[in-house]
């Protein structure tokens, strides 16, 4: 009992186990209609939880994480396409090299991120966001990246006969859960402190030893690595990668997601992805519910999307992590028989 | 010589901040340094922290010359500062604004931090021990739970010097420690300056005379930017240059001590 509490690793690890253990099972029962929303969700919250590190630990607001999504992605895309045949170990290989690239690519941004502050910082996000997917559209690059069309490839069969649809929730389940893990260890390590400490007060924060710049560029890189893995996945359940598929709004919708969930916190980016993954379907059902004319059919999953975020954050104001923290503090002081204090 | 400052002049625009200013401190010195408001206390800090770079002069830390030194370079030269407001990081307990504080006795960084290695939290438990032990020095171990913002202004400084401390610096440099502070904290915090000289050096800035007179062994006095006096405390007091800065500043301390908080 005193081992776990002593040992960061043997609780974070056990409780990543657990957690990934019961998912895995979950997926058996679940359709494969059910299973592709749930790979898309677990993508999701690799991203987010990148970002809602940068920006609600380092305080490093990130308009354009897509455009890392877009360097894992075409990593992942080039890697299978001129390795076909590539099985399921490989697999695990392909997409640390997603994770690694979008890493530097982070790492470059965040040199010119760090000496850049609120406005300009969205500012120069967004750019990149809206730049970074229109590359391979370039002529000079058309050759090498498939232009409009994008890549085509196969990713690896699953293994033993087992259900496709299943096999992908498995991969980015896997890969949720372990970036999830390496960020709870970050966070809690000197680290994450370091982060927080640079959010709050920079002037503290050097005069007691941390390179303000450096630990700022720690953040961009680490959160480019999440986005560049949940690139890699998505490009691997997908079989394709298309410049298309990174619009300004999937960088949006991360924010939202981190945002939405509650900043700073994992479990947040969880709640988070959940909704802005299903929300749009939500929305979409709820449209066909009743019978209404096509055009109003065809915008009204966009309003509702719209209206749903603004209604949460109005609610929860410090997201959804931050409302359960209110409602279990709420029945923790109702559950006391003395008034503590005043 | 701990750290010699050398004839540093900082212009800002028009405004002369420092002019020609030298001070030293040598190991188990309390030097305070007074004046005015406006006379270039805090500039004078800034560029022992490399926040500002001087026009002219240089600086030495143990007789090496200090070029184009960095703040966060301070830490492991053995140099700590507070500053003239609190800076605590509002967001972070006690423990964790001190924990930050202590980071240089701490060799785990990123790559023992993303794997949870034993290393990390070994290191971690060390860090812990020796915030506690600080914040328990200075008789705030109680609120290393809280946040800096629960806690009343007194506590709040405690908090911003164990921070400064727990780095066991060489040589600290404390900007207006006792503003806001009550009577009976004012002594507290005499006594603890005292007790810092067997390891650390104080360069002090402070406007109430009392403590500056009680713990200093040497005294600047700074006026517009120029040093016009230098001495043992009682020399100080008794010199006319002195005594004429700060005729009709009786006025200003009363106000100032409210623009402070
Ligand atoms: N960064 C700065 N830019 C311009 N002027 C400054 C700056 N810092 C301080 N000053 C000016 O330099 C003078 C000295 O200020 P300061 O060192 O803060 O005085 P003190 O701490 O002794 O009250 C003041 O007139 C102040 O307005
Ligand atoms: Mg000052």
């Amino acid at each position: 009992m005193s081992l776990l509490r002593r040992s960061t690793l043997l609780r974070n690890g056990l409780l990543a186990l657990c957690g990934l253990g019961i998912m895995l099972a979950v997926t058996e029962g679940l359709s494969d209609y059910r299973n592709t929303q749930l790979a898309n969700i677990a993508v999701t919250v690799c991203a987010v939880a990148g970002l809602t590190v940068l920006t609600g630990l380092s305080g490093q607001i990130s308009l354009g994480n897509g455009a890392f999504m877009f360097v894992g992605a075409y990593t992942v895309g080039l890697l299978l396409m001129h390795n076909p045949g590539t099985n399921n170990g490989e697999l695990v290989l392909v997409l640390a090299a997603s994770a690694l690239v979008a890493a530097v690519a982070g790492g470059l941004v965040g040199v010119a991120a760090a000496r850049l502050r609120g406005p300009y910082l969205a500012g120069i996000t967004l750019a990149l966001a809206l730049g970074l997917p229109a590359l391979p559209e370039y002529s000079h690059f058309q050759g090498k990246l498939g232009g409009h069309a994008g890549l085509n490839f196969l990713a690896p069969n699953p293994p033993g006969g087992m259900n496709f649809f299943r096999w992908q929730a498995w991969v980015c389940l896997i890969g949720a859960v372990v970036t999830l893990f390496l960020l709870a260890n970050l966070s809690r390590s000197r680290v994450g402190r370091a982060f927080r400490a640079v959010r709050d007060d920079e002037i503290s924060a050097s005069l007691a030893g941390l390179s303000v710049a450096r630990v700022q560029i720690l953040a961009f890189t680490v959160s480019a690595a999440c986005a560049g893995l949940a690139g890699g996945l998505f490009a691997v359940i997908n079989g394709n990668v298309l410049p298309s598929g990174f619009p300004i709004s999937l960088s949006l919708s991360l924010l939202a997601a981190a945002v939405f969930g509650g900043l700073g916190t994992l479990s947040g980016a969880v709640y988070g992805s959940i909704i802005v993954t299903l929300l749009p379907q939500w929305s979409y059902d709820l449209a066909h519910a009743f019978s209404m004319p096509d055009r109003v059919q065809l915008n009204l999953p966009q309003a509702v999307y719209g209206a749903g975020l603004i209604l949460g954050m109005l609610l929860f104001p410090l997201g959804i992590q931050g409302g359960v923290r209110r409602i279990w503090a709420l029945g923790r002081n109702a559950l006391r028989t003395k008034p503590a204090g005043n | 010589m701990l750290l010699e400052v050398e004839h540093v002049t900082v212009r800002f625009g028009g405004l002369t901040a420092l002019a020609d200013v030298s001070v030293q401190v040598d190991e188990g010195e309390v030097v305070g340094v007074i004046g005015p408001n406006g006379a270039g206390k805090t500039t004078l800090f800034n560029v022992v922290c490399g926040f500002v770079r001087p026009g002219q002069g240089e600086l030495r830390w143990r007789g090496a010359v200090l070029r184009r030194h960095r703040p966060h370079q301070l830490a492991d030269l053995g140099i700590a500062r507070t500053l003239q407001g609190l800076g605590l990081f509002p967001h972070m307990t006690v423990l964790e604004n001190v924990l930050v504080g202590a980071g240089r006795h701490s060799r785990a960084w990123f790559g023992s931090g993303l794997f949870a290695l034993p290393r990390s939290d070994r290191d971690d438990r060390a860090l812990r021990e020796r915030a506690l032990a600080t914040l328990d020095r200075l008789g705030v171990a109680d609120a290393a739970r809280s946040l800096p913002g629960q806690l009343p202004y007194g506590a709040q400084k405690r908090v911003a010097l164990a921070r400064a401390l727990v780095a066991e610096p060489a040589l600290v440099l404390l900007d207006e420690p006792a503003s806001g502070l009550s009577a009976s904290e004012m002594d507290e915090l005499a006594d603890i300056v005292r007790g810092l000289k067997q390891h650390t050096s104080v360069l002090l800035v402070e406007h109430h005379m009392d403590l500056v007179m009680a713990v200093c062994d040497r005294i600047v006095v700074l006026d517009f930017g120029r040093c016009i006096a230098t001495g043992t405390p009682e020399q100080v007091r008794d010199d006319p240059k002195v005594l004429e800065a700060y005729l009709g500043e009786q006025v200003d301390a009363t106000t100032q001590e409210v623009a402070d908080d």
